[in-house]
């Protein structure tokens, strides 16, 4: 399946890759919903591992959808908890 | 709890749904579409120069700490062969602070290398998925009804949607450590002109006025000694000749 790693691109990974992502994301859930920094960086940091490795970086043309987007594995606690919870981090994209 | 990878894809599929909402004719859709996305790489490019500003403003007041350090180092010295170990010691705890304030702005410095290379690279990306979306947009607009072209609409604006939230994230992450960034340079620059961190890197300080009043004393007495010279002993008082 197609993977986006945010402000890095899009990877093919296979389902083996998938389900370990999705383990560490459950992981990564719990550490933000306990506040655990260091937690939430190393998980973030093994997701985005995980797929670098192992996936396929896509040439940046392509326009395909990803199935899953993998948060920036440099993103803070205050960054994760505004984007995932506050007012939102991403800017609303330019309007007229 | 849901995972952080479905809250990202709702996030990011929330931001650019709108753009789809917007326009009620395929054609429209997709020229609204791309005009959106010329616009973010213009905000792209803005943001990558703001960052290289920024940057370059740490940089500057880096080189003026260092200089401010190679000074002091010297003024020590000097203190200290006036036998006034009093403002040696002042002059080299001034030193020291400023070199822990150079090790952070070196830091700083760093982070705004990092953003300035992960917008470069979104740029990159978004500059590619846009020429690719405007090929598309051109075929579709020719070659399909309006309800196959409504299929295909969704499925490239969704993956350039993708890009744009993403590009759009970058650009607002290195905006508010840009700002952050500014905001303590900004502080140093106060606390260096008020004086409370540091007089040192004006021209006239009190270190400098102090080894400047050792130099003249030294001069006078140097000058002082000289006249005696020249005029005898120095010891009787003699008349001068008109």
């Amino acid at each position: 399946m197609i993977v986006r790693l945010m402000g890095e691109g899009q990877y093919e990974v296979d389902d083996e890759v998938a389900k370990g992502l999705n383990e560490l994301d459950e992981q990564a859930a719990e550490a933000l919903e306990a506040g655990d920094e260091e937690r939430l960086a190393e998980l973030l940091r093994r997701m985005a591992d995980a797929v670098r490795l192992n996936g396929a970086r896509l040439p940046d043309e392509g326009l395909s959808p990803s199935e899953a987007i993998v948060p920036p594995d440099d993103l803070s606690l205050a960054e994760a908890r505004e984007l995932f919870e506050g007012e939102g981090l991403i800017p609303d994209l330019p309007s007229v | 709890m849901a995972g952080l990878m479905s809250r990202a894809s709702l996030v990011v599929k929330s931001k650019f749904s709108k753009l789809l909402d917007r326009a009620e004719d395929p054609a429209e859709t997709l020229d609204y579409s791309y005009e959106k996305q010329l616009e973010l790489l213009q905000n792209v490019k803005r943001g990558i120069a703001d960052v290289v500003t920024a940057k370059k403003r740490l940089e500057l007041q880096e080189q003026q700490l260092q200089q401010s350090l190679v000074k002091l180092d010297a003024q020590a010295r000097e203190a200290l062969a006036a036998g006034r170990e009093d403002l040696a010691r002042q002059a080299l705890e001034r030193k020291s602070g400023l070199q822990q304030q150079l090790q952070s702005l070196d830091q700083q410095t760093q982070g705004l290398q990092q953003q300035q290379e992960k917008l470069v690279a979104s740029e990159k990306a978004l500059s590619a998925k846009v020429e690719a979306f405007r090929t598309q947009k051109e075929t579709i607009k020719a070659q399909y009804s309006a309800a196959e072209a409504q299929v295909r609409i969704g499925e490239a604006a969704t993956g350039i949607g993708e890009q744009m939230a993403d590009t759009g994230l970058a650009i607002q992450r290195a905006k508010d450590k840009t700002e952050s960034m500014q905001a303590r340079a900004s502080a140093i620059d106060e606390l260096t002109t008020s004086g409370a961190l540091e007089d040192f890197t004006t021209d006239q300080t009190q270190l400098d006025r102090e080894l400047g009043a050792i130099a003249s004393q030294s001069q006078v007495d140097r000058e002082l000694e000289q006249m005696k010279a020249e005029l005898g002993t120095g010891e009787e008082k003699k008349e001068l000749q008109p």
